[in-house]
């Protein structure tokens, strides 16, 4: 079967042959068209665009966006702030690096629309630390918007006034939470804070009402606004609307990016037609979903019960290739659509390695804030690494597991989750592997792709 | 501080990005360490004054970041990505082979000066693992070919400047 086509309205331009980031071909590609309307209609009406179709967050949680904007407080009388996540960090997901470097000015339209649809006088861009070409390319593009009246004061001679500063992490992956990120833009350490009642939209950054939207959510705003909120809702499937880019990577013969609309094709089209199937000799065994904290899926397992087709409730029996790529049906089989990164692992892999190689992660990452997720995540890490490379036993899996399920709902914000979701899955899914490591490990060839 | 002329005008300009000065402390420790190298206790001491904080608003700061130094590094910091995705297309191989390539292990100063060669968490770079990013700049699909490659490059360049 040849591989479906796939829809780019985010990706139109990425790796175009000639494109370039300056505002110029981007004005000869149609740019700023869309933001030129939008000055000229009610705020109101903008949001109400966005509500009718149906966008979900591209960070991870993918949390409706209206509903989002809906919820910010405007009648405190306190400035209202945006600020652009692009602290892309989950591992697996590669998306919005390339919407920076290569249409940086797509997101500036984007950002300024929805500053204006809230009556937002100041926007953050906040990009990893690690993306420093990617800032240098943001402040060029902000500033050839702003010697064009894009953005700056009296924005296209409207008398509507907004700024936007590119703000950079300094290497915390802690930071792409939303609270973590608003304490980082203070000065601060990015531990995040406890809602309630620190709910951005209400207490965010300097105790003002806050909207903190994807890197590329933002360009789905601008696609929103230019052809309808209906319009959008059409593409993808009810519920999941719009387009979704999947970064696949790992042990694929073409891993990469690739926009299709959500919610139309599974995982098997996606891992075997798009991206050319295993690599030779090999077999798919596992693969993540929605970024390494995601649950993992095993190649060979099904997933039964009931699903709403419209009306109707129909059965499903699904293996993993069958799974339709939404937030939806993801989250039904108990994992996730998360940011879209997609990463595979073939028979070569050996789980209890990757395991541990997702462990020192998360334990890196983890802020330090909450007893359970700092000692509970060193301690995944601890264990795994021992079994590596150290002494492995056959009651490590279930000690491993113990830990993890002490963590969730015990933090202040959902790295808990985050970081017990794969050991916990893994483990579920990989029993056999865990409880033979210790005898297995002597048996696995010596060369093989070091993990940890 | 003894800080080329051109920081200190983007120190004040970038202050002036925010409402509150105290958002100002990673844009000014980024500043700092990319013309200094890495962030003495002077540094942080005027940057405490600068932004009239206490010292430790600003050394707590620099030690929950990864990326702020307390201390100098090589020539070229060659961060190798650690992460999974990296790590399944042999990413730990092209980390020990700029080790190798310069007599280094991770997280020290080459003999040579040339390199500080360290691993990072994830560079969100996963579609062409495995990722280093050199300094500012990002190369892809890094296998022990391209390291040895890069590596050799980096010596060569070292050798011109001698």
């Amino acid at each position: 079967m040849s591989a479906p086509a796939q829809l780019r309205i985010i990706f139109k331009h990425i790796d175009e042959p000639g494109y370039t980031n300056d505002i110029d071909c981007y004005l000869r590609n149609g740019g700023y068209e869309v933001l030129k309307k939008s000055v000229g209609r009610k705020p109101e009406e903008l949001i109400d665009e966005v509500k009718k179709s149906g966008l979900r967050g591209r960070g991870g949680a993918g949390f409706p966006c209206g509903v989002k904007w809906g919820l910010v407080d405007r009648k405190s009388g306190k400035p209202i702030y945006l600020i652009v996540n692009a602290d892309e960090s989950e591992p697996g997901t590669f998306k919005d690096r390339y919407i920076m470097h290569q249409d940086p000015h797509q997101l500036i339209e984007g950002t300024i629309i929805s500053c204006f649809a809230n009556n937002v006088k100041q926007a953050y861009i906040y990009i990893r630390g690690e993306m420093p070409e990617g800032a240098r390319i943001l402040e060029k593009a902000i500033s050839e918007a702003r010697a064009k009246n894009f953005v700056g004061p009296n924005i296209l001679g409207t008398g509507y006034s907004c700024e936007i500063y590119v703000h950079r992490g300094a290497g915390a992956y802690i930071c792409g939470e939303e609270t973590g990120l608003i304490e980082s833009l203070e000065g601060k350490r990015a531990n995040p804070r406890i809602k309630p009642p620190y709910f951005p939209a209400v207490l965010g950054l300097y105790q003002c009402p806050t909207i903190v939207n994807n890197v590329e959510t933002l360009c789905h705003v601008k696609y929103i606004i230019e052809h309808g909120g209906e319009a959008y809702s059409k593409i993808g499937t009810p519920g999941n609307t719009g387009t979704r880019i999947f970064c696949v990577s790992g042990h694929v013969q073409r891993p990469g990016y690739y926009e299709f609309p959500a919610g139309t094709i599974t995982m098997g089209v996606l891992l075997n037609d798009v991206c050319g199937g295993p690599l030779p000799g090999r077999t798919f065994k596992a693969v993540i979903p929605g970024g390494s904290s995601a649950k993992v899926l095993r190649f060979g397992e099904r997933y039964k019960g009931k699903r709403k087709v419209g009306p109707d409730m129909v059965d499903y029996d699904w293996g993993v290739e069958d799974v339709p790529m939404d937030f939806d049906s993801l989250a039904m089989i108990g994992s996730m659509g998360g940011s879209g990164g997609v990463i595979v692992m073939d028979d070569s892999v050996n789980m209890v390695e990757a395991l541990a190689n997702i462990n020192a992660f998360y334990s890196h990452e983890s802020c330090g804030q909450c007893t359970p997720c700092r000692e509970g995540s060193l301690w995944m890490k601890k264990i795994s690494a021992r079994m590596v490379h150290g002494d492995a036993r056959p009651q490590d899996g279930a000690l491993l597991k113990s830990v993890a399920d002490q963590i969730p709902g015990r933090t202040i914000c959902a790295f808990g989750e985050a970081c017990s979701w794969p050991t916990q899955s893994f483990i579920i899914k990989f029993k056999d592997e865990f409880d033979a490591y210790s005898e297995v490990k002597k048996t696995l060839p010596a060369d093989r792709t070091v993990l940890v | 501080m003894n800080l080329k002329p051109e920081t200190f005008q983007r120190i004040d300009e970038v202050i002036t990005h925010y409402p509150v000065k105290r958002s100002a402390t990673l844009p000014l420790l980024h500043l700092i360490q990319e013309d200094a190298g890495h962030i003495s206790d002077e540094a942080i001491a005027w940057i405490a004054k600068k932004l009239e904080l206490e010292l430790i608003n600003v050394l707590e700061v620099v030690t929950f970041y990864p990326m702020f130094r307390r201390a100098p590094i090589g020539r070229r910091h060659v961060k190798v990505c650690r992460t999974l995705s990296c790590a399944l297309k042999g990413g730990y191989k092209t980390c020990e082979t700029f080790e190798h390539e310069f007599h280094t292990h991770r997280g020290e100063i080459s003999p040579c000066g040339e390199v500080t060669v360290e691993f990072v968490e994830c560079l969100a770079s996963c579609g062409t693992a495995p990722v280093v990013l050199i300094d500012e700049t990002l190369h892809e699909n890094v296998d022990v070919a391209k390291a040895k490659q890069i590596s050799a490059q980096i010596k060569s360049e070292a050798a011109q400047r001698r």
